[in-house]
Order: C-alpha cells, then structure tokens, then sequence
C-alpha cells in the first residue's frame, strides 16, 4: 500500500489529472488554445464519440462490448434522410416530417441494439460475435437502402441537432451533456444501474439473487444502439449529408478507447460515465495538442495507441495495490 | 465438460465443410463456369491474404484471446514490402514479415509482460501499426518493383497454381501439423480451456502465448506482403476491417471464441466460404433474375455469420446441460 500510494492515486485521478495537465501544457505551448474557437472544434469532434460511449460504457459494465455502434449511427444517418425527404413516403408538414424522421431512425437503431442484447442474452453469444454481425450487416444494410449513394439536404429544422445553438452553447453539446448526467445518475442511483454493475461483477451470481439477467441485457444494448443513433444523426445533420460509407466508420474503438482511458474496468462491475467523458475528452485534446503543433495525424495515432496502454496498465496496478 | 463443448464444436466444424460443399455445388449446377480454371483461381488468389490472417487469428483465439491489428499490421507490412520491393523479392518478403513480427513481438511484450487484456492490447497496436503505415508511406500508395520479381508472390503461378494461394496452403498444413501433432499445440488448446490450470501444471504458458502472437503478427505480415505484390502497391489504408473478416471465418469454422478447442481447416473452410458466397452473389448478378449491388455482400455475410453462431449455440446448448445427450 505504502510504496504503491502514488501509483494508487494516479490510477484513480489519472484521467482527470492528465487532462488537466494537457490543458496547462496547451495554454502554455499552443497559440491561441483559450479561444471559443478552439473550444468549438473539439467539442464538435468529441460530442458524436462520447454519445457513443455513453452507451459503450453502460455495456461494458455488464461485462461486453458492443462493435455495431458504427454500423448502427450509418442506419441512422441514411434511414433520417430518406423520410424527411420524402424518398420513402411523402409527409406534409417540414417539422412533422422531421420528427417522424427522427423518431424512426432512433426506434430502428434501439430495435436492433436490444437485438444484440436479445442474442447475447437469449443463445448466450459473446458479446463480441453476437455485435459483429450488425458491424457486418449493418453499414452493409444502410448502404442498400441509399444504394450506396451520398443524400444531400438542407433541412434547418433537422440540421438544428448539429448546426444548432442554445444560450450559445452548441446543441449537440448540450445533447451530450444531458446523457452523461442521466446515465452517471442512473448507474449511480437507480435499480437499474445496481442491476448493470452486478451482472458485469458476477454474471452466475446475478441471476441467483434474481436479478432479471436477461432483461437489463437487452436494455442495455437498447440503449447503445439509440445513443448511436442520435450520434448518426448529428453527425449527418453536421455535414448536411449522409453517405452511408463513412458514418460512424471506427467510431466502436474511439468509444471503447475513450471507455477504458476514464477508468472503468473492461471486464465489467465497474464503471465510471464521467471518467468516459474525461477519457474522450483527454484523447481529444492529446490530438489536438499534436495537430496544433505541427504533429502529422498519422503520429497521433501512435501516441493515442501509447496513451491507451499506459492508461490502462496504471489502472491495473492501482487495483493491484 | 470440455469433451462435450468440444465435440459440440466438432458438429460445427463438421457443419462448415458441408455447407461449403452445399454452396459449391449450388454454384455448379446453378450457374456456368462456376467451377471454370479462371474462377476457381481467382477466388483462391484473392481469398488467400484473407486466409492467412485467419490462420493466425485462429491460433489466437484457441488461446481464449484475441488480435485486433492484423488488419493495420497487414497494411504496415504492405508498405515496408512495397519499399523494400526495390532491393528484390526476397528482400521484400523478408522485410514484410519481420514488419508482422514486429508488432507481433509488442502484442506479446504488452499482453504478458504487463497483463493488459488482448482486446485493449492489440487496439492500441492496430491504432499505432495503421499510423505507421501513413507515416512510412507519406499517407500514398508506395508503388512496388515490377523488375525484382516482387509481383510473382502475389500475382504468379506455380504448377498451374496462383503462388499466394501456395503460400496460404503451405502455412496451413504448417498450422495444421503444430497444433495438432506438437507440445506446443497441445499447450495452445490447454491455454485457452483454462490458463490458470495450464500454468499450474508447469506448461510453458507464456512463451506459448508470445510465440501465438509472434506467429499471428508475423501471418498478417506474409498477408501484407501478397497484398502489395498482388496490386503492385503497398497500401497504407487496406486492411480495415481484415480483423473482423478474420473473427468471422474462424467462427463460422467453429473454432469457440472462448478458446480451449478449434481446428485450422475448418477455418480456412470458413474463410472460403466467405469468399465463395461473394462469387455467388457476382454469378447470380449476372444471370441478370436479380440485380443485387455489391453492397448486399456485407449484409449476406452477416445474415449468414448470425445463422451459424445462433445454430453454434444451439448445438452446444444440450450439451452443456447435465443430461448430456443431444436431443432433436
């Protein structure tokens, strides 16, 4: 305990004290860091991936994975745009249209994470088989239903998700904000969020205290796969188009890398939404810092790569101790 | 406990072979020229690159784990191969592969040394081998020498064979003999059934596990280096998604995620079957009854990947009830 106290602590704070860090360096190294500028593109490329690992994070703690989310955000971003503009059936009203488009895209995206959970918990599959095969199926079915074509669109009432502002603060943002407060609440105080941590701590002995295993399963792949939906869309409502090739393309391991960064333990019974929003957020800004600087991308990637092993060994010897 | 999961997942691999042979014939009656030299050929030469990450893919599994940066160390090693194409063929397989070592030899290094699980182990290598290929190729396609005899290894034939289909049958009979007539396959499948116990029983756990990954980095290496002699270039961003393709046709070839059992052939069963499906779809395009675009492969991929793991569960299901016998 004594020798392994500095280790310990770096383990439980690290995330957070490595944000903080990069922020003083990036003040001190990066020319205008403190600018509302700065602040907008990086939240505008971190939002859409700690949407997603939200999701990811709730998953993880019933001790699985969910690869579709990528899969799941192009379904989204192709089914939203085929009813708002009429492709598929003509809607009078623009904002009725928009939210039909809306509410369909989301039921679609939660109708098939909680078919994930649906395999996982009904034949017992791995988490990672059962959700590779909407990784597979997935894009490929958002692909036929677009036919692999680009949408454009100009639609302002969708777009307001991504493009949108409120108190001057970015929608989207906001968005994040309010899932990461309720899903932190929820696994903290809720049932429900007991029930999740128990199954990822110890599966057996979850269904022997009657916790309804399979249920809570399938509610959490749900919920991965609407949050990826809602990322789908302000991801397509950003670029006022959705090409089914690109939505979402990788966006499983940025989610499970920000996940295991901010400390929640990758084999389940533990986890922390706040530390996956602190873990997105410090690999966001390591990147930036490096572009900033004059860093290739490419580079990055290898730092990124660096960052996930340290993050993940410090927080094994802190449990170690 | 383990002998019925096992033979549970022998009905698999049983399985995979037989609907291999039920597509197969399916194409042949259906279809003109299905079985035709240059098809046949075609499906091989292309098919191999995918086969021989499976290969190492399967070795990984059976240890219960798992290598996601095949794909991005089959594409590192496509650029390291097209560079060194220059100085010959032989220096530019040799400088492919070391490239899979490579990263083999970090997954290894990271996993055992430092107990971090495969999964987060060789994300991160997958992340770090993808951005090393951009760096080492200037984010271009690096063209290979078409004067060193580079290209033969992926666009050649011996004895009326396409050389990268040689190459992937060699490594499975290779595979095929470690694991199942070798110490060290006995200790790959006794690793993955339970590695506590193995390690209790004084197998040498870890050099096993460090020589799989070793093996699998360098696998995808070989992979790389047909790529690049295949297409003429090296190509820094191929290879996405190679990792889950591989996933798959080890599970389709009935090879358990949860490692402990699984065979090398069935795999590459899996990994042509994969592959012929894709034909099939281009031959029944053709017939012109139906026009489904190339998009529809993914989704038939996936469609069949979910039919053989929910019919995988079933088989094993009765199994591991105490009852034991298999019913229906």
């Amino acid at each position: 305990m004594s020798d392994g106290g500095l280790i310990v602590s770096l383990g439980r704070h690290g995330p957070l004290l490595a944000l903080l860090a990069l922020i003083v360096l990036n003040i001190l190294i990066t020319p205008n860091f403190l600018t509302l500028q700065t602040l907008n593109v990086n939240l505008t490329q971190v939002c859409t991936i700690v949407i997603v690992a939200v999701g990811m994070t709730l998953v993880i703690a019933t001790g699985g994975i969910d690869l579709s989310v990528g899969s799941l955000m192009a379904i989204a971003g192709a089914l939203a745009p085929m009813i708002f503009l009429g492709t598929l059936f003509t809607i009078g009203p623009v904002w009725l249209a928009v939210t039909v488009a809306i509410l369909v895209a989301l039921g679609a995206t939660a109708l098939l994470g909680a078919f994930n959970g649906w395999l996982i918990a009904r034949f017992n599959i791995q988490p990672i088989v059962a959700t590779l095969v909407l990784f597979i199926a997935g894009r490929g079915i958002a692909q036929v239903m677009t036919n692999g074509n680009l949408q454009v669109f100009k639609v302002p009432e969708f777009q307001f998700i991504g493009l949108g502002r409120m108190f001057g603060i970015p929608v989207q943002a906001i968005l994040m904000l309010i899932f990461v407060v309720v899903a932190a609440w929820a696994l903290r105080r809720t049932v429900f969020g007991r029930q999740v941590l128990a199954i990822g701590g110890n599966d057996r002995a979850a269904v022997l205290a009657g916790v309804p295993v399979a249920r809570v399963k399938i509610a959490v792949y749900a919920i991965s796969g609407f949050l990826a939906g809602i990322a789908g869309l302000i991801v397509v409502a950003i670029n006022s188009a959705s090409d089914a090739n690109l939505v979402g393309l990788g966006i499983e391991l940025d989610a499970i890398a920000a996940v295991a960064v901010g400390g929640t333990l990758l084999t389940g019974g533990r986890a922390t939404v706040w530390g996956t929003l602190v873990g997105a957020f410090t690999i966001q800004i390591v990147r930036y810092t490096l572009l900033a600087n004059g860093v290739p991308d490419a580079a990055a990637m290898v730092v990124k790569a660096a960052i996930i092993v340290a993050a993940v060994w410090l927080q094994q010897r802190g449990k170690r101790a | 406990m383990t002998q019925r999961i096992t033979s549970g997942s022998f009905l698999a691999s049983y399985g995979v072979v037989l609907a291999l042979a039920g597509v197969i014939l399916f194409g042949w009656l259906r279809y003109d020229n299905f079985l035709g030299l240059f098809n046949v050929m075609s499906v091989l030469r292309y098919n191999s690159m995918f086969a021989l990450v499976s290969l190492g893919m399967c070795f990984v599994i059976m240890t219960g784990g798992i290598d996601l940066s095949v794909g991005a160390t089959a594409a590192l090693a496509s650029v390291v191969a097209a560079q060194f194409s220059h100085y010959g063929a032989v220096a530019g397989l040799t400088a492919g592969v070391l490239a899979g070592f490579g990263v083999g030899l970090v997954n290894g290094l990271i996993i055992i040394r430092l107990q971090i699980m495969p999964f987060i182990t060789t994300l991160a290598t997958m992340l770090a081998a993808g951005g090393l290929a951009l760096l080492l190729s200037g984010n271009q396609t690096i063209p290979v020498s078409y004067q060193t005899g580079f290209t033969w290894l992926g666009q050649g034939n011996l004895w009326g064979l396409p050389v990268p289909a040689l190459i992937a049958a060699l490594a499975y009979v290779a595979g095929s003999v470690v694991l199942n007539l070798t110490s060290g396959g006995r200790t790959v499948l006794a690793v993955g059934d339970n590695e506590d116990a193995a390690r209790l029983m004084g197998l040498p756990a870890d050099r096993v596990l460090f020589a799989v990954y070793l093996a699998c980095g360098g696998l995808a290496g070989l992979a790389g280096v047909v790529l690049a002699a295949q297409f003429g270039a090296g190509q820094p961003i191929e290879g996405k998604g190679w990792e889950l393709f591989a996933i798959a046709a080890v599970v389709v070839g009935g090879t358990l995620l949860t490692g402990g059992a699984g065979s090398v052939l069935a795999t590459l069963a899996g990994v042509l079957l994969m592959g012929v499906l894709f034909t099939i779809l281009n031959f029944e395009n053709g017939k012109g009854w139906i026009s489904l675009s190339a998009y529809w492969q993914s989704v038939i991929r996936g469609l069949f990947l979910l039919a053989v793991v929910v019919l995988q569960a079933r088989l094993a299901d009765p199994a591991r009830r105490p009852s034991g016998a298999a019913g229906g």
